[in-house]
């Protein structure tokens, strides 16, 4: 197939889906017991150097102690999928943690304003980035996901997005119309927060789902943490519900207000005031680390993080706002 | 002097830009304020989509990100990017809001950096998200922006998102999907549109209080003049009121 553009951004991943299928081949179908600590979970599956991808919408439905266990664990020079990113990406680079970048949209907390740490780690030049956009990384992962190499999309052409990206332009051999070919991502390793889950990993979802059901058959491991465990009877009652198999799952981990500081869809509002709280104390680099060694560093689980912001009394206001009950930025 | 703020006006214009029975994608802020209005005035049955997949939503209050639970609130479906994308690929969305650090006379936009050293710019922003997305698929992409010469720039330093690019036939020529390009663009003093040979931004309103050089003054390239200019309506009592009463009470957007 002749290629009639393409962008200087390099493509981070093998698209190669033989060589994906090589390593799925020996991926462990067994149906078995995958609970396990974040702790754990981090050690055993994130690995320097390995390529990231974090589920859910930036401060929607994120694994954020995943995370924060990241950055308590020192992982390094790893590669991530600045996918839909805002408040899981200030959390990452708060750790500097990756070195490579596919860039949809990062160091924005959308209307809340901009990271000021993100965007001074954007523009140290310590980052070597590919431009790339929220749908175009989509459909890597569909791509992915499908067990296929790349997905051919409408977007980007003509603009310094595509010169800045991996993609290539090629022309349909049926229509002659031209497409952006998109490169597939299977990532090393990623983590999705969910509602519920069983022990072996099948996932039930609530809400918006983002890309998340293709980023978790696209990845090569595949941390779950959820709010709450629940039987494989329960499972099996209703298959209709499952969206993630345990087939594509890695580790299970039961994280109650998992999603926290962000917000959980049918259990709890974002907190905005400790959001804010983020943003501002990152405009002083001293304060930035005491914040952080309170909120991240010094503490061994989430648990430990709620409950220095407010504990159960602070969950039960954000259920409050998340059920309406009372405004979300009240 | 008139009992309204320029936000208040630019939304206003941009409601009724949006019929009913139309379809619409939206960010956070002014432009979901946007289609909320033209909901609760002239289009009720407007579909309003979020890139995240909230979907046909009757949305409460003002989201504060484009994935949050007030996107799918009494909503149709909670989809994911996938199925809002798909359906603008396939022609299905006729309308979009996007903003952005630097728009040129093609309506391209900069919301990626400042500065000539990709690997190390000056300014970094946030990117396309999923701006590029909208404005190739969407049928007709809207500008909602305060107007400086800074920001309407003669160059953007990087073309994030799609305009009609270097003007002319070169859209077309892209890939991009047929037909589908910048159709307004709406700030503090202006409306444009964008003249159908050259496709470059034209003004076809002016806001009242300003005049054709207010905004030649504030724009860093020369604009094209409608053969006819008309003086844009100002916000009416009803659309002010439901806007400051239904749409943003706590006037987080019009309070800006």
């Amino acid at each position: 197939m002749d290629v009639i553009a393409q962008g200087v951004g390099k493509v981070f991943t093998d698209p190669d889906a033989d060589k994906a299928r090589a390593f799925f081949r020996k991926k462990s179908r067994k149906m078995e017991n995958k609970l396990m600590t974040v702790k754990a979970a981090v050690e055993k599956y994130v690995h320097d150097g390995d390529y990231l991808c974090i589920g859910g919408f930036g401060a929607n439905r994120i694994p954020a102690a995943v995370c924060h266990e990241i950055l308590r664990q020192g992982r390094k020079k790893m590669a991530f999928a600045g996918h839909t990113s805002t408040h899981d990406f200030q959390i990452l680079c708060a750790g500097e943690v990756f070195n490579r970048l596919d860039i949809a949209y990062i160091v924005g907390l959308e209307a809340r304003g901009l990271s000021a740490n993100a965007r001074k780690y954007m523009e140290s030049g310590k980052v070597e980035v590919s431009e790339w956009t929220n749908y175009s990384l989509s459909v890597r992962f569909k791509a992915a996901a499908a067990g296929v190499s790349f997905y051919p999309s409408r977007n980007i052409m003509g603009t310094d997005t595509f010169q800045f990206s991996g993609a290539k332009i090629i022309a349909c051999p049926f229509t002659g119309t031209k497409y952006a070919a998109m490169p597939a991502i299977y990532p090393d390793v990623s983590a999705i927060h969910v509602h519920e889950a069983d022990i072996y990993g099948n996932c039930r979802v609530r809400g918006i789902t983002v890309s998340d059901f293709d980023v978790a058959r696209a990845s090569k491991h595949l941390i779950i943490t959820c709010e709450r465990l629940i039987s494989n009877e329960e499972i099996r009652r209703d298959p209709s519900l499952t969206v993630i198999p345990y087939w594509c799952v890695d580790a299970v981990c039961e994280v109650p207000y998992g999603s926290y500081p962000g917000n959980m869809l049918g259990e709890y509002f974002s907190d905005e005031e400790h959001l804010r709280e983020w943003l501002k104390v990152e405009e002083n680099p001293e304060e930035f680390k005491k914040f952080l060694d309170k909120n991240i560093y010094s503490c061994k689980d989430h648990f430990e993080y709620v409950e220095k912001n407010g504990g159960l009394h602070k969950m039960q206001m954000l259920r409050q706002k998340e059920m309406m009950f009372i405004g979300a930025r009240a | 002097m008139a009992d309204y703020n320029v936000m208040e006006l630019m939304i206003c214009t941009a409601a009724r830009e949006l019929e009913d029975g139309a379809s619409v994608g939206v960010g956070t802020g002014a432009p979901c304020a946007a289609a909320m209005l033209s909901q609760k005035t002239h289009s009720p049955n407007l579909t309003i989509l979020f890139e995240a997949g909230g979907a046909a939503p009757l949305i409460p209050e003002m989201p504060i990100s484009v994935g949050d639970s007030r996107t799918t609130w009494k909503a149709v479906m909670a989809s994911g990017m996938c199925e809002i994308m798909e359906a603008a690929c396939r022609g299905l969305l006729d309308y979009t809001f996007l903003g952005g650090a630097q728009i040129d006379m093609y309506g391209n936009i900069n919301s990626t950096r400042i500065g000539p050293d990709h690997q190390k710019p000056k300014v970094r922003f946030p990117g396309s998200g999923g701006a590029n997305d909208f404005a190739s698929f969407c049928w007709r992409m809207m500008v909602m922006t305060p107007q400086d010469p800074k920001r309407f720039a003669e160059k953007c330093q990087f073309i994030t998102t799609p305009g009609w690019l270097q003007g002319g036939d070169s859209r077309a020529k892209s890939g991009l999907p047929l037909g589908a390009g910048p159709y307004r663009i709406i700030t503090n003093m202006a409306v444009m549109d964008f003249e159908p040979e050259s496709k470059r931004m034209r003004i076809i309103a002016i806001n009242p209080g300003y005049s054709e050089k207010d905004v030649q003054t504030n724009c860093g390239f020369e604009l094209l003049k409608a053969k006819k200019i008309v003086e844009n309506k100002p916000p009416t009592k009803h659309e002010l009121t439901i806007l400051r009463e239904q749409v943003d009470p706590y006037r987080y957007v019009i309070g800006r």
